[in-house]
């Protein structure tokens, strides 16, 4: 025996395990305690904020957001990003905006939105897979391409009258005793549903987790990289071109500057709900906690009337720089054992 | 065995690389239910054989047949899908996933309405328990296991594929003995099971430990292939390094050295009770011109963090350090080099070389780091510098100018040691200077640092072999559990002694 190394000897390890794999939820169940703990404080605070109606318009208000974040996780999961999301979301709006008064059947409209973002978030996972160039350029060209067709389209804003448009942005689905929500809520909550059914039941979502563990690993475990990260974007296109058309559902307007930086929101959304920037780490019910989380921060400023709204702002960069730095305490814990 | 047909029959496989030959004409048999080791130095071609085999290089020339059928495979998925699968040194594996998910990824059985997660279960526990690592939580997320269970682990995802090929690459270079026994257990079993099993390592006691049969390469030839145990360990040697026993002779040399006589010189440095709160405590030893230190013990015994209290790495918060006399603080490594210390740390590629770099500009770091930049070493020096200790460590390529990321393990050790000795300290630690490097190239660094001993300079020496510790040092300090226990002369002590002291049994 030369080979003298041996390390102390295995404690039960069965129980160090279990304890392991639930500290992967916590980031995001930190995110739920905050949401409901906010909810709380703002229930203390303000006498009717405990209802359900403010909490279904935190939906409401927040739909595109969260079909964008849904999106955002999948690009994140896999270790990617993509700053393309904003722009694609405007461009959709646009291009509803001017079929629309183009006289274009509504439906038919959708569609080739949806079809367009999908195909807009396909080329640019096919850019960054065949070049192998970081997300980030690729995703950012994508942001500025998508912004620029959009004054193509108009400079101006369009207005919607669509009678289809319309009746979304006025329905009201009855819920229980008085509360109700909106036709889009039920897509986002719907594309949640999905996206959450992708990610742990189908090979696919596998994937986007083996990806985002380890690529190189995940190719010599002889899984579908290249395609998965090509669709992953792909996901995201179709995703912003859903939150384009809920964006419309809700402004009935196109406008070329609309969903300005929402990208950052989208992104904020996920980290906040845990989603490791790394990837591999993450769930999209903690990107739709995230979500809510903003919006509620939203809530209270509006509350409180005498505070200007840059407070969201300064809220929300205060809540990713804490959420980061848990996630920093959450991966050291990981490597050390 | 050998009345049966191999699994797999490569003939005349070359494979050629710009400039170089890396397989020239090699013939390599598998047979079912053997453990098949494929010796080589570094370079010999071991490597590129297996790749050929798995499908990541094309053959330019020669077969290879897989159960009776030719085959080419284009890709690693295809070698896969024809029965061979591949454990990898670095484990490839998502630590991110649970166990059973790694084990079954891209395979997991489905129903209608997606994965069926209790058959993955079940699929994962009853490959587990194959291998006798039913105490496996396969739930457990990876990343929550040890290097060596995460190897066993690639083994279970490489055996659920029912391979009747398993290719293991160096699976061992990051176990410690009790793992090693681990996996051999779990390869004689996959071997009893009528697994073709192809070993490869640089450790030749468990070669000989586990395998039946042998293929030595050398230089991109085929040696020959013989059985395990008709070919005795010095016999392999030298086939594999291609000279009859000269490097061994070498050895003998190199145990002859003089021992200094300790009580006439002055120490050249005293540590007393050195410690550091969560590092190592009470090292207590003396290190005297000319004299070789070995610091033993396990893996995580406090070797590295000893090294670096001396380098000054870390700073000591217990105990004296005294260097030639005077007692001194070292609070970083600078103030260790101002007293001519120098430290070649056992994490050669991220805390030592410069990979990008060429070999002279690598030699000449940390002499130019002492001079002060603005003082630029001229570029005839750096030259004539690189020359003389490419020559005298016999450096290959000689060629000052080669990157250093395209040396092999040996040759970029070599260069480390080489930029240390230019500095010409009075100290030099050594942690794991041989490891990962192949036999010839290990001979020779183990005779240059006896040389350099007894050319006067002191040496801490740090090895996991603990027979190379042994034969090298002239006193042993022993660590268990992150303190020093024991300081032993090393006159006639055999490795069972400080085996004892490490176990706490004796003493």
């Amino acid at each position: 025996m030369s080979v003298l190394t041996r390390t102390p000897a295995p404690l039960d390890r069965r129980r160090i395990s279990r304890l392991q794999g639930k500290a992967r939820y916590a980031p995001s169940l930190a995110t739920v305690g905050l949401f409901l703990a906010m909810f709380a404080v703002g229930a203390a605070m303000y006498p009717g904020f405990l209802s359900g109606q403010v909490f279904l318009n935190l939906l409401i208000d927040n739909t595109f957001l969260i079909v964008l974040a849904v999106g955002m996780t999948f690009v994140i999961l896999t270790g990617g990003i993509d700053l393309s999301v904003g722009s694609v979301v405007a461009l959709s709006m646009m291009i509803a905006a001017a079929l629309l008064q183009a006289g274009w059947n509504p439906f038919a409209v959708i569609l080739l939105v949806l079809l367009t973002g999908a195909v807009f978030g396909l080329a640019m996972g096919a850019v960054i897979q065949v070049f192998e160039i970081q997300p980030f350029i690729v995703t950012l060209a994508g942001l500025f391409l998508a912004r620029g067709l959009c004054y193509v389209i108009s400079v101006d804003s369009i207005t919607v009258t669509d009678p289809f448009f319309t009746s979304m942005a006025q329905a009201r689905i009855p819920l229980a005793d008085k509360l109700f929500v909106s036709p889009g809520v039920v897509i986002a909550l719907l594309v949640v549903a999905v996206a959450f059914y992708v990610l742990h039941q189908t090979r696919f979502g596998r994937t986007v987790y083996a990806i985002g563990g380890g690529e190189s690993s995940a190719l010599l475990m002889g899984l579908a990289v290249p395609r998965t990260k090509i669709l992953v974007y792909g996901i995201s296109g179709l995703c912003s071109a859903i939150a384009g058309i809920l964006f419309s559902f809700y402004s009935l307007s196109g406008y070329s500057l609309a969903a300005t930086g929402l990208e950052l929101d989208a992104i904020a959304a996920v980290v906040v709900g845990g989603t490791l920037l790394t990837g591999g780490y993450g769930y999209v019910l903690g990107s739709l906690a995230g979500v809510l989380v903003l919006g509620i921060v939203q809530t209270f400023i509006s509350y409180e009337g005498t505070l200007s709204s840059w407070w969201t702002r300064i809220v929300i960069g205060a809540l990713l720089l804490a959420f980061i730095l848990l996630q920093k305490l959450f991966t050291r814990k990981v490597r050390l054992t | 065995m050998s009345e049966s047909t191999p699994v797999v029959d490569m003939k005349g496989i070359s494979i050629a690389f710009p400039g170089v030959k890396a397989l020239d004409g090699v013939d390599f048999r598998l047979f079912p239910g053997e453990v098949h080791a494929l010796l080589g130095e570094n370079g010999a071609g071991k490597s590129t054989l297996i790749k050929a085999l798995t499908g990541v290089y094309a053959v330019d020339d020669g077969t290879i047949t897989v159960l009776g059928a030719r085959q080419s495979f284009g890709t690693p998925a295809e070698a896969q899908a024809a029965g061979i699968s591949t454990v990898y040194q670095e484990v490839n594996l998502c630590p991110n996933l649970s166990v059973e998910e790694n084990i079954l990824l891209g395979r997991e059985p489905r129903r209608r309405g997606g994965i069926h997660w209790r058959n993955v279960r079940r699929k994962a526990e009853e490959v587990l328990d194959q291998l006798q690592l039913g105490h496996i939580d396969p739930r457990s997320v990876l990343s929550s296991h040890s290097i060596a269970v995460q190897q066993l682990i690639a083994i279970a995802r490489a055996m659920q594929v029912e391979a009747r090929v398993l290719i293991l690459d160096e699976p061992t270079s990051s176990l410690d003995a009790d793992e090693v026994q681990q996996l051999f257990s779990v390869i004689r079993t996959l071997r009893d099971r009528g697994v073709a099993i192809l070993f490869v390592s640089h450790f030749l006691e468990q070669v000989y430990e586990v395998s039946d049969r042998m293929t030595v390469l050398r230089n991109g030839r085929l040696v020959g292939e013989y059985l395990t145990a008709d070919l005795p360990r010095m016999g392999l040697i030298s086939k594999m390094i291609g000279k009859e026993l000269d490097a061994l002779a070498e050895l003998e040399e190199a145990e002859s050295r003089r021992q200094p006589d300790r009580a006439e010189r002055t120490p050249f440095l005293q540590a007393e009770g050195l410690g550091r709160k969560g590092s190592v405590r009470d090292v207590t030893i003396t290190v005297h011109a000319g004299e070789i230190l070995g610091l033993a013990g396990l893996l995580g015994s406090g070797r590295t963090e000893t090294a670096r209290l001396l380098f000054g790495a870390d700073r000591a918060d217990q105990g004296r350090l005294s260097i030639n006399g005077s007692v001194r603080t070292l609070r970083t490594p600078r103030s260790a080099i101002d007293r001519d210390i120098a430290f070649s740390s056992e994490n050669r590629k991220e805390e030592g070389l410069i990979s990008d770099l060429s070999v002279r500009d690598n030699l000449i770091l940390a002499m130019q780091a002492g001079k002060g930049w603005w003082r630029r070493v001229p570029r005839s020096t750096q030259d004539q510098l690189a020359e003389q200790f490419i020559e005298t460590l016999d450096i290959r390529p000689a060629n000052k100018d080669a990157l250093i990321r395209d040396l092999s393990g040996g040759n970029q050790q070599k260069v480390l040691l080489a930029r240390w000795l230019i500095t010409e300290p009075k100290l030099l630690i050594l942690d794991e200077p041989t490891r990962g490097i192949d036999i010839g190239a290990k001979t020779q660094i183990q005779k240059l640092i006896s040389g350099l001993a007894s050319g006067g300079m002191s040496i801490v020496f740090i090895s996991a072999e603990l027979e190379e510790v042994l034969r090298l040092s002239d006193t042993i300090a022993v660590l268990k559990d992150r303190h020093m226990v024991a300081d032993i002369p090393n006159d006639g002590v055999t490795m069972e002694d400080v085996m004892t002291v490490i176990a706490g049994t004796g003493a």
